[in-house]
């Protein structure tokens, strides 16, 4: 190998390389210090070296409750998904053309819209007036306080994660050949078992990539929690953007930050780890 | 073709509104007449589209977000190639951590990068500076670039590269005239899903947006935070056509499904 190609990719990654330090390294590890530094509330920020932030994170009862309802709402959201997108994900691979690709365009495309456009519509379809609670009173329910609760969330949560769940499922189901469902099933194997022995094994992979991907961008999700949940209903996101544009207790909201990057990275390490661990074992 | 069950195929059908109910409830209010957000049924009017087009805050967020998302998706790209070439066709030490260090965005919530970046900002006397915001921007849609900018290097036959080696021509000249048109449709791709990632993006510019430079998804969530009237599914409506309409050449250009899924 000659002296210019060795260099060669170096020199080709650099801007990249250089602009990706800037404005991702550096950024990171400044909040991760400016999160042990002193906050006063007459001169702001100060120097020095203390974990008094986490300190009032780790000792007020407040922001277990906001990590908690985070936690939960991020979990039910994914599990939510998983039960959704991988059947239609299924459904999908299994309809004939056109039809496969239209429909799998319509699941997707809200993926392109803006996230402020979709919570507003959910706003207007869970509102006192809105659809849902016109149907509700129609079918004899009476109307339901839906709005700035945490179903609220979860639902319009739901509707912004299902395609990074159906995308992954999908892709792993297009490495299926079906002559192997068709084998199974002329060797009288019933629907059943060819669902848990060649089609579940195969989307196993893809519901876990997909279930980290809904869960890591649900528990930092600022817009849906923002604009669904209200004022009152706050998740770790709305904290963090409360702390940082309107206490402005940068300090505080650094640490609640890097508290979120940290467990959002531990869920996944460990998620990851365990659950690809106990898939390779199985399929042996 | 395998039949798709009675089950299965209720199930679709739900899935299939709910994905598109939001959408189509601000489409259809947008052409309320009335003051309440409400669904017209026989009227309809324009004129939330015209308050829109009359309410200068929208309007000058929009060209922001217009300017920012153009420049930052055309710089994403300058620089997803070069790196996708090195990604795609080296095999050199920390190439690993390269490809990881640039797909990073998509793994750091969009929140967390803003905070960081609203730090930096401040440090450097930055805030409310569209040449930085910009290229916060270029952070977090190179990732959408690069993906589709190695997903094309990777499909490409090489022959035609040897041929023209063997026959005599520069590195450049190859690069020009012959790697560079075969990249072409997944780069105008990037570009394109770049531009409307950024056109769209919210969490991490509402941290570091001021005033002036304030890009339309952000001034729409003040907005929305403080008032809902039918004005906001005008400007909503507005958003899914355009990106109604970018889906619309996107599938024509490359196949919008190999786009969103990756190819395969």
């Amino acid at each position: 190998m000659n002296a210019r190609s060795r260099w060669a990719p170096y020199l080709l990654s650099l801007p990249s390389l250089a602009l990706f330090g800037l404005m991702v390294l550096l950024p990171l590890a400044l909040t991760a210090l400016l999160s042990l530094q002193q906050y006063d509330v007459d001169v702001g920020v100060k120097g020095g070296f203390t974990f008094a932030s986490y300190a009032h994170v780790l000792g007020d009862s407040y922001y277990y409750e906001i990590f908690f309802r985070t936690g939960w709402v991020a979990a039910l959201t994914t599990l939510i998904c998983v039960l959704v997108g991988a059947p239609e994900a299924y459904i999908l691979s299994r309809m004939g053309s056109p039809w496969r690709s239209i429909f799998l365009l319509v699941i997707l495309a809200p993926l392109l819209v803006s996230v402020v456009v979709r919570a507003f519509g959910w706003s207007l379809l869970l509102g006192p007036n809105g659809i849902v609670n016109q149907a509700f009173e129609w079918v004899g329910i009476g109307r339901l306080r839906l709005l700035y609760t945490p179903a609220a969330v979860v639902i319009a949560l739901v509707h912004v994660m299902l395609p990074f769940m159906v995308i992954p499922v999908w892709t792993s189901l297009q490495k299926l050949d079906p002559m192997v469902e068709s084998a199974a099933l002329s060797l009288s194997a019933s629907h059943w078992t060819v669902m848990r022995r060649i089609v579940l094994p195969q989307i196993t992979p893809g519901v876990l990539s997909g279930s980290l991907i809904v869960f890591g961008l649900s528990a930092s999700a600022l817009a849906i929690p923002g604009l669904l949940g209200g004022r009152r209903l706050k998740m770790v996101a709305t904290v963090i953007y409360d702390e940082y544009l309107h206490e402005l207790n940068w300090p505080l909201g650094a640490a609640i930050a890097v508290a979120l990057l940290a467990i959002n990275l531990a869920v996944m390490l460990s998620y990851n780890a365990v659950l690809e661990g106990a898939y390779k074992k199985r399929m042996g | 073709m395998r039949k798709t069950g009675p089950i299965a195929l209720a199930f679709h059908t739900v899935v299939t509104v709910f994905m598109l109910a939001p959408l189509v409830i601000v489409c259809l209010v947008a052409f309320t007449p009335e003051n309440t957000l409400a669904i017209p049924w026989g009227t309809y009017s324009l004129r939330w589209f015209q308050a829109v087009f009359e309410h200068s805050d929208l309007t000058q967020a929009f060209w922001n977000s217009l300017g920012v998302a153009s420049v930052a998706a055309t710089l994403a790209v300058l620089l997803a190639v070069p790196a996708g070439l090195a990604i795609a066709r080296h095999e050199f030490p920390g190439r690993q951590a390269l490809n990881g260090l640039l797909l990073s965005p998509l793994i750091v919530p969009h929140l967390v990068l803003g905070v960081a970046l609203l730090r930096l900002f401040a440090l450097l006397g930055a805030r409310g500076s569209s040449l930085w915001l910009t290229l916060a921007h270029v952070v977090v849609i190179t990732p959408y670039a690069l993906r589709l900018v190695i997903a094309a290097l990777s499909g490409l036959d090489r022959s035609a590269e040897q041929a023209a080696l063997s026959l005599g021509a520069s590195r450049l000249t190859v690069f020009r005239r012959i790697t560079l048109p075969l990249m072409l449709p997944g780069i105008t791709g990037g570009w394109m899903l770049a531009f409307i990632n950024s056109f769209d993006e919210v969490t991490m510019s509402i941290f570091i947006t001021s005033p002036q430079t304030v890009t339309l998804p952000v001034r729409m969530y003040m907005i929305a935070t403080e008032s809902i009237d039918p004005m906001m599914a005008a400007v909503s409506a507005l958003m899914v056509g355009v990106t109604a309409l970018v889906m619309v050449v996107l599938d024509r250009l490359y196949g919008l499904d190999k786009i969103l899924v990756g190819q395969h």
